[in-house]
């Protein structure tokens, strides 16, 4: 990669929001697993091995899977957020294997919240 | 055999008939008598549903409808809509919690309601392995402005405008330390981050390190170029595994862009960042001590002056700043410094990161507006007391340089000078929330406990007046306290404070007189009485049930983890001596508090 200047600050910025964003024909669904010391010693690798083997199971192309860090709230790690395009992002607390996957496939997939493990909707910006 | 066309089934489970399920049915049997179904429709009582919870519930058949909360006003609209029209009253449904529709908006919660984001802005939205992701939320765009726009005179004069302080802990004003810096002659400087969080019960900075990375760096890297060094060091615990990797790779992938290095952004400026990972002394993170250590050397304080601006590692000018406070930097640069200092209190500008721990609800990380009381925190934030029996006692500010705040003050706002005069300190940010069920003479000699042992022995007040406040406490709470202790603790503190070096020595102290100041009387009962009334040091505990006021529930017989309680339904129970180990396990678990 060559060194950056200013200007391409700017086009990294929109280069990123282009991948990352949830839009028509691009992708539909983000999956973030919160993954800080808290989120991980709760079990938030699990969690993000049972995304990723829902999403191979699925073969679906237009959903991202990604990982960020705490949340704030670590007394309900691990933390999940679902997005998807046109919908406010869900949050789930208290995550493990088994209920990851039913998120996946009755959230992510059929458009079903989970609400009995629903922290919040929204975002804090 | 007569047959119905449907069957009732109401549950006259102990949870249902204390929620009134005797009163359904039999409202529902002289409805049925009433409108003459009496041959048609068959009411049955059932055992337990195991929804107690929404009770009295009610299965209908041959439908398999599932009725909840029904109440004695239902029962003529289930017969005549239900039984009679064969329309089932959708309203007393089951509703499955997957379909019902009340999500709370993020913001209504109080946990984040309360909160106001600048060091933590990304958290929880970014990948911390990936730079880009930081520059599209406009990362790096005040290094730009800093490194294009700015002279490192305005950069300083922004930061002082913004009032921010040092977040370390003591709250030296950052702006004016970042002047001196740059004041002082020389051609090699250099800029510090103190990641050597270590504070029993804090990981605000291990968080920030974690979940936003190069905040860190580019507040590092615009405070390199108002001060003119070129090189920096993260001093970050080697504890922090997952903290130091994410930050190696924020380094990496910043040098890779050309954010680290030569000419950043083509600017001409240069400057370059390295790790430089503690061993976890806690004495390495007093600013001295720190750069010794990075400097090779055991990891001991000097005598201040020369501060570090003038003489700091390497005996060069130098600026070390805590992880939060450089967090900070960034924003201040692009927002501008009279923006942030919109925010807060007087003397006291921007937000402040919180380590939410001990016993609260929500235990977390909380950035909250310089100004909030520590009540919204523990009780708005943090959700109160968990244990309904107990009641809140007091909360640890500052770890072991700081103190307890007692419930009459918790009105205390934010503010450095407001929690210093209630005996405790802003410090790093370490918040531990104790219940009445907290003893506090036995959390002052867990603080001294940890700074006795983590006293570097370089002076001889600290290193050994620490010990004997500790063998005093140890004394204590084991039921061997003389009278002149809390006199002989007093005059420890005073002259440990005095006459040590660094802040270790002169603050280490302070959780034993900040308890002596709130809870004097603890320490005379301890002493006088041979009693804890927190009912936690073990061995002034008889281990004795008292048959008044014990419930006979058998909480503590069932719990009890080497069967040394004999208990039977409705007689109290009793504890016997010779097989109980003192594990304190039948303590926690009454809640009559008839264990003494």
């Amino acid at each position: 990669m060559a060194k950056l200047k200013i200007s391409d600050l700017a086009k990294i910025k929109d280069q990123v929001t282009q991948a990352t964003s949830l839009r028509e024909g691009g992708a539909q669904v983000k999956v973030t697993v919160h993954m800080g010391t808290c989120g991980i010693a709760s079990g938030a690798r699990n969690v993000l091995n049972a995304v990723m083997d829902e999403l191979t199971k699925s073969g679906r192309k237009d959903i991202i899977v990604t990982t960020s860090g705490c949340m704030g709230l670590c007394s309900a790690e691990p933390l999940v957020t679902v997005e998807k395009a046109g919908a406010e992002p869900i949050k789930y607390s208290h995550m493990d294997d088994a209920k990851m996957r039913q998120v996946f496939n009755r959230h992510v997939l059929a458009d079903e919240v989970q609400t009995q493990w629903v922290l919040a909707k929204g975002s804090e910006q | 055999m007569k047959l119905f066309r449907q069957h009732w089934l109401i549950c006259g489970g102990t949870g249902c008939q204390a929620a009134g399920s005797i009163a359904v049915r039999d409202a529902l049997k002289a409805e049925i008598q009433n409108q003459g179904l009496a041959e048609e429709i068959a009411v049955v009582e059932t055992g337990c549903n195991g929804f107690c919870a929404m009770g009295p519930v009610a299965v209908v058949y041959p439908e398999g409808i599932f009725y909840v909360a029904i109440e004695v006003s239902d029962v003529p609209e289930l017969v005549s809509e239900h039984m009679l029209k064969g329309r089932p009253v959708s309203r007393l449904f089951y509703k499955e919690p997957a379909t019902k529709n009340v999500i709370p908006d993020m913001m209504d919660i109080p946990f984040f309601a309360h909160q106001k984001l600048i060091a933590l802005k990304n958290r929880g939205i970014l990948d911390a392995e990936n730079i880009d992701e930081y520059i599209a939320r406009d990362g790096y765009q005040a290094l730009g402005k800093a490194l294009t726009e700015m002279t490192p005179e305005q950069i300083i004069a922004e930061v002082k405008t913004s009032g921010l302080r040092g977040r370390g802990g003591a709250g030296f004003p950052t702006g004016l330390k970042w002047e001196f810096c740059q004041k002082s002659p020389g051609e090699i400087k250099y800029v510090l981050c103190n990641a050597d969080e270590g504070d029993p019960g804090a990981f605000m900075d291990r968080s920030i390190l974690e979940a936003d990375p190069h905040s860190v760096v580019e507040g590092m890297t615009i405070a390199a170029k108002a001060i003119g060094a070129n090189e920096g060091y993260v001093y970050c615990r080697a504890e922090y595994p997952l903290a130091v990797h994410r930050l190696q790779l924020a380094i990496d992938q910043a040098r890779e862009y050309g954010l680290l290095g030569e000419n950043i952004l083509d600017s001409g400026f240069s400057f370059d960042l390295h790790i430089y990972q503690g061993a976890g002394a806690f004495v390495c993170g007093e600013e001295t001590a720190l750069m010794r250590s990075i400097e090779g050397k055991r990891g001991m304080p000097r005598p201040r002056p020369p501060f570090p601006a003038v003489a700091g590692l390497w005996n060069r000018p130098t600026v070390l700043n805590n992880v939060e406070t450089w967090a900070n930097i960034p924003q201040i640069i692009q927002k501008g410094g009279a923006w942030y200092a919109s925010i807060g209190t007087e003397g006291s500008k921007g937000t402040k990161v919180f380590a939410l721990t001990g016993h609260v609800n929500n235990i977390g990380l909380v950035e909250v507006p310089m100004g909030t009381s520590l009540r919204t925190i523990i009780y708005d934030i943090g959700g109160g007391i968990p244990k309904k029996h107990r009641k809140f006692k007091a909360v640890q500010l500052g770890g072991p340089s700081g103190g307890c705040v007692p419930e009459e003050h918790l009105d205390t706002l934010c503010d450095y000078e407001a929690i210093a005069k209630v005996g405790a300190i802003m410090g790093s940010g370490g918040m531990i929330v104790m219940d009445d069920s907290t003893c506090m003479v036995d959390m002052a000699r867990f603080f001294m406990d940890f700074v006795q042992e983590e006293s570097c022995g370089k002076c001889t007040p600290c290193r050994e007046g620490t010990r004997r406040m500790l063998q005093i406490l140890e004394r204590i709470v084991e039921g061997e306290g003389q009278e002149g202790d809390i006199e002989t603790l007093e005059e420890l503190a005073a002259m440990i404070q005095t006459s040590s070096l660094c802040g270790l020595g002169q603050t280490g102290p302070n959780p034993v007189l900040s308890t002596l100041r709130y809870f004097r009387d603890e320490y005379e009962a301890h002493i006088r009485d041979k009693k804890c009334p927190a009912k936690s040091c073990v061995a002034l505990l008889d281990f004795v049930v008292d048959e008044a006021k014990c419930k006979s529930c058998g909480l503590c017989f069932k719990n009890c983890p080497v069967s040394a309680i004999t208990w039977e339904k409705k007689k109290p129970a009793h504890i016997d001596l010779s097989k109980c180990i003192k594990c304190k396990t039948c303590f926690e678990n009454c809640k009559f508090d008839a264990i003494s």
